[in-house]
């Protein structure tokens, strides 16, 4: 028998009930963005966090079940966090959990390449009185560089215990959490160790001192900070004792701000800085430093001319891939499973095979052929740190919005899924940002709406028309933007974001991401569309599908001069924006689409398909992202834009196909 | 005449802020004087140290020069800020009133007014950027908590500083001065970029883009308006160039 180091077994979070152990501990994975938290949380717990090197993609607190030598360990993911004097919404989260739910252990994730920058959170955590251990990934990375960190004296410099990582691998990731058990035995009050300058250090213990005269039991060195920051972190004021010890400090802080010349919030900052920049200086040692892969490459990912033509050539090379891909898939699963086809009699026969068989079919063909290369392509790109580089160049076209670069990272991501990408929206900081960024998101045509484009427009009338529909969504996107722009100005300072080193992709892990994404599409899709295709059949079938075309008939067939049987499409669209296509092609018995639509018809049928409601699960995020109010706002929007802008594209379009 | 003086000191402020001399046409165009009137008065602000001229590639300002006509800069584009915003006086015409008032205006009034209009950065009319004050603080913050003693014992920034945005690309430089509400100061604070630190501009962006910057070992990229704010000690670039090695 293997006794592998999977002593740990995975399974799901959700369904945790009964306690087994008299207390479940409680391990929160807490560190600055984009240093493998969700890695390392995946490796634990098996679950399926978003990862991918840019910062901010995890935005919510996200639990999971680790089972380790027999015990039942809670495993929290959490955003990632410069600073807990907060800046944007998901610091909020991870501050608020990490005050109010107090984990067992955090257990402190920080890039090993980027020390000085990433111990500026751990003295904070330190200064809580946290109990912490470090966890330095990026190891390979860091041994690539010849960055050498010497573990054991940065464990005694801290006080706390360090393991080194490979998240990506699953190297470190369970010795970290037998170092956290250790931890929970010994006693800690080890913080003691990491001092700041004198002046600051006195006027902390004095701070420390006034308060152990005033209330002993609140008395510790963060809250002690806290007030010399001029914060009240637990609205003490209340009680007369206190107060007097809140005027003391502010006393205090007078004293160092005089004396620095500079704002409090600065100096404490600046002190940590020193103290993390000390720490690091005597802990690691650089050998070489040469000029960077990474900086050439960005010498043209980043230039102002070949950059943006990078961007849009990896665009048009995604699209055409995927239609190149799609076409050939639909051509293998259509063979093969035409090649069986049996002759129709009777109409048991023929929901069988024109909606069961050929909706399962067709499915299959729009999932594997156009959405899952999507989700490759798109986790490739997060992975290798492309996203933040377009976020760079499209900060400038994004000001004209009113948003800056870095709401182009969801408009991308979008692409693949609506709704991730809304969730993302929360890497702005401002409400209206969110809110604007979020509404073009959902006009942001995701795989399954791309798949209509390309295995309708492009397969039967030509790949310009393809890329004419999809130019004009983006510019509908770009001009609703504009307005909405108008309607609520902009008052946002502007981005700051961390630019990652581009990273090789890990194939594994990108498959992984894509697979956990496209494995909604196989379970839920699939069977969906299966059903809906045999239910419209049946009606087919029995003539009933024209008592409910007819009530959308002014609608489809009037004003946008649409085949009356795509009323029962659009409905069905809602739950899955890929069951348009399928059920097309199942619609079509097998046949060419061409049968049953004119080319006019394909195009206004799609660019319908493209703007008038965001699926189901989006609609689901969107009523938790942004409320009911402003989700129905958005929702009647869109479908009283796609009617307008389908009837006026069936009267010009008309002179042209 | 004064007056005048500090009005042909930021015409060539604003003109040569690129780094290019200012020609006798160009300041007459500007202020509409004679060529003649200008020439003259050249000589005289040469002859009192403020610029240096020669006739034929223009003038440029001296240390001094700049100090003034950047001083001037910053109360005219401040009252333009204050008659717009506050009391709500056209776009239009806000650039002849603040030229009438901007002599007046004391230096004391000058911290005043910038503290009272929540640090601003740009003129309201064409966007331009406001200079930072010359006192001898590392943010705005800071300003905002002196609060004692007398306006005269105020010490006055000893080095020149320079935004983000007029650094040379991957020339290191020291922070100085950060300009902005206190949420921003924290969050740039945070993000490593403390007064005193080192800072190397990586790229520009051209058009108002973002400007990415190197800190702490670390990549991060700014907002343009963000970079704007944030002023770093000038490379001396007037003295005589140090021996290199
Ligand atoms: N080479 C290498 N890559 C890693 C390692 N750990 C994580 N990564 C990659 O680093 C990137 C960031 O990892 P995430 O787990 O998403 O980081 P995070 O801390 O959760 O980030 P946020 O949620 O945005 O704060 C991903 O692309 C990972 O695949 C490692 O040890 N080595
Ligand atoms: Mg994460």
């Amino acid at each position: 028998m293997k006794d592998a180091p999977e002593s740990a077994m995975l399974i799901d979070s959700s369904e945790t009930g009964s306690s087994v152990t008299d207390r479940r501990l409680t391990l929160a994975l807490a560190g600055n963005v984009n240093v493998g938290k969700s890695t390392i949380f995946n490796q634990l717990t098996g679950l399926a966090q978003e990862t991918g090197n840019w910062g901010g993609k995890t935005v919510e607190v996200k639990k999971g079940t680790l089972y380790h030598h027999g015990l039942q360990i809670d495993i929290v993911d959490l955003p990632g966090i410069y600073s807990f004097a907060t800046y944007s919404p998901e610091e909020q989260i991870t501050h608020e959990y990490i005050l109010t739910q107090s984990p067992d252990v955090i257990i402190n994730v920080v890039d090993a390449t980027s020390l000085e920058r990433n111990l500026f959170f751990t003295l904070q955590l330190k200064e809580m009185g946290q109990p912490v251990v470090l966890v330095l990934n990026y190891n390979d990375i860091a041994r690539k560089k010849s960055i050498n960190i010497d573990t054991g004296l940065l464990g005694e410099l801290l006080g706390v215990p360090v393991v080194d990582t490979i998240a990506i691998k699953g190297i470190g990731v369970h010795e970290f959490v037998d170092k956290a058990l250790e931890l929970l035995d010994k006693s800690r009050s080890n913080a003691g160790k990491l001092k700041y300058g004198t002046e600051v250090e006195q006027r902390i213990d004095k701070v420390i001192e006034l308060l152990n005269n005033a209330s002993p039991k609140t008395a510790s060195r963060w809250l002690a900070i806290q007030l010399l920051e001029g914060k009240n972190p637990l609205s003490l004021s209340e009680d007369e004792k206190i107060s007097a010890v809140v005027s003391q400090a502010e006393k205090l802080t007078g004293e160092l701000v005089s004396m620095h010349g500079e704002d409090i919030s600065t100096i404490i900052s600046a002190e940590r800085y020193a103290l993390a920049a000390s720490i690091t200086e005597k802990v690691s040692s650089r050998t070489s430093n040469v000029k960077k892969f990474s900086n050439i490459l960005d010498n043209i990912t980043l230039h102002p001319v070949f950059g943006y033509f990078l961007f849009f050539l990896t665009l048009a090379a995604i699209l055409f891939v995927v239609s190149l891909f799609g076409e050939w898939v639909t051509g293998v699963i259509e063979g093969f499973f035409e090649s069986f086809k049996p002759e129709i009699t009777g109409p048991a026969m023929d929901i069988f095979w024109n909606g069961g068989v050929i909706g399962f079919y067709a499915a299959l063909i729009v999932a594997i052929g156009f959405i899952l290369p999507f989700f490759l392509i798109l986790s490739w790109l997060s992975e290798s740190g492309y996203l933040p580089r377009i976020a760079f160049l499209m900060d400038r076209p994004c000001h004209t919005l009113g948003l800056h670069g870095m709401s182009s990272i969801p408009l991308i991501m979008a692409l693949g899924c609506n709704v991730p990408a809304c969730m993302a929206c929360r890497v702005m900081n401002n409400k209206r940002d969110r809110l604007l960024a979020t509404f073009l998101t959902t006009m942001v045509p995701c795989a399954a709406r791309t798949s209509i484009v390309l295995g309708l427009v492009g397969a039967f009338i030509g790949w310009q028309w393809a890329v004419g529909v999809l130019f004009f969504q983006f510019l509908l996107i770009y001009l609703i933007g504009l307005a909405l722009n108008k309607i609520m100005p902009s008052t946002s300072p502007g981005i700051i974001m961390e630019i990652p080193e581009y990273r090789w992709p890990s194939l594994k892990n990108v498959w992984r991401q894509a697979w956990l994404r496209f494995k909604e599409f196989l379970v839920i899709g699939v069977p969906l569309i299966v059903i809906g295709s045999i239910v419209i059949e049946a009606l087919n079938v029995f003539n009933w599908l024209d008592y409910i075309t007819d009530i959308l008939a002014p609608v489809t067939v009037s004003w946008l001069g649409l085949p009356a049987f795509t009323g029962v499409l659009l409905i069905f669209g809602i739950l899955r924006k890929e069951a348009n296509l399928a059920l097309l092609i199942s619609f079509a018995g097998g046949a060419a689409i061409t049968t049953i639509m004119t080319p006019l018809q394909m195009v206004v049928f799609t660019i319908v398909i493209l703007i008038y409601i965001p699926c189901i699960s989006t609609i689901a995020v969107l009523l938790k992202e942004t409320g009911i109010k402003v989700t129905a706002l958005m929702v009647l929007a869109e479908i009283g834009l796609a009617i307008l802008i389908g009837g006026i594209a069936y009267r010009l379009l008309g002179l042209f196909l | 005449m004064h007056n005048s003086k500090e009005e042909y000191l930021e015409a060539i402020y604003n003109l040569t802020r690129g780094g290019k001399a200012a020609t006798t046409s160009d300041i007459s165009k500007r202020l509409n004087i004679s060529p003649s009137s200008v020439t003259e008065m050249f000589k005289k602000l040469a002859e009192d140290g403020y610029i240096t001229y020669s006739p034929y590639q223009g003038v440029t300002l001296t240390e001094q020069g700049t100090a003034l006509g950047e001083k001037m800069a910053r109360k005219h584009r401040l009252l333009e800020r204050f008659l717009h915003d506050t009391l709500k006086i056209g776009k239009d015409k806000v650039h002849e009133e603040a030229c009438a008032m901007e002599h007046t205006l004391s230096d004391e009034a000058e911290r005043a007014l910038c503290l009272a209009l929540k640090y601003p950065d740009r003129c309201p009319d064409d966007g331009k950027m406001i200079p930072p004050c010359n006192l001898d603080f590392a943010s705005c913050q800071e300003c905002r908590e002196w609060n004692k003693g007398n306006f005269r014992e105020l010490g006055k920034r000893k080095k020149d500083v320079i935004s983000l945005l007029e650094l040379k690309t991957n020339r290191e430089a020291t922070i100085a001065f950060i300009r902005g509400g206190k949420s921003m100061l924290q969050r740039l604070c945070d993000m490593g970029l403390t007064p005193g630190t080192k800072i190397t501009v990586s790229r520009i962006a051209p058009l108002k883009g973002p400007v990415e910057i190197n800190i702490r070992g670390s990549k991060l990229a700014l907002g343009n308006r963000i970079a704007g704010n944030i002023f770093v000690e000038a490379p001396e670039k007037c003295k005589p160039p140090v021996k290199k090695d």
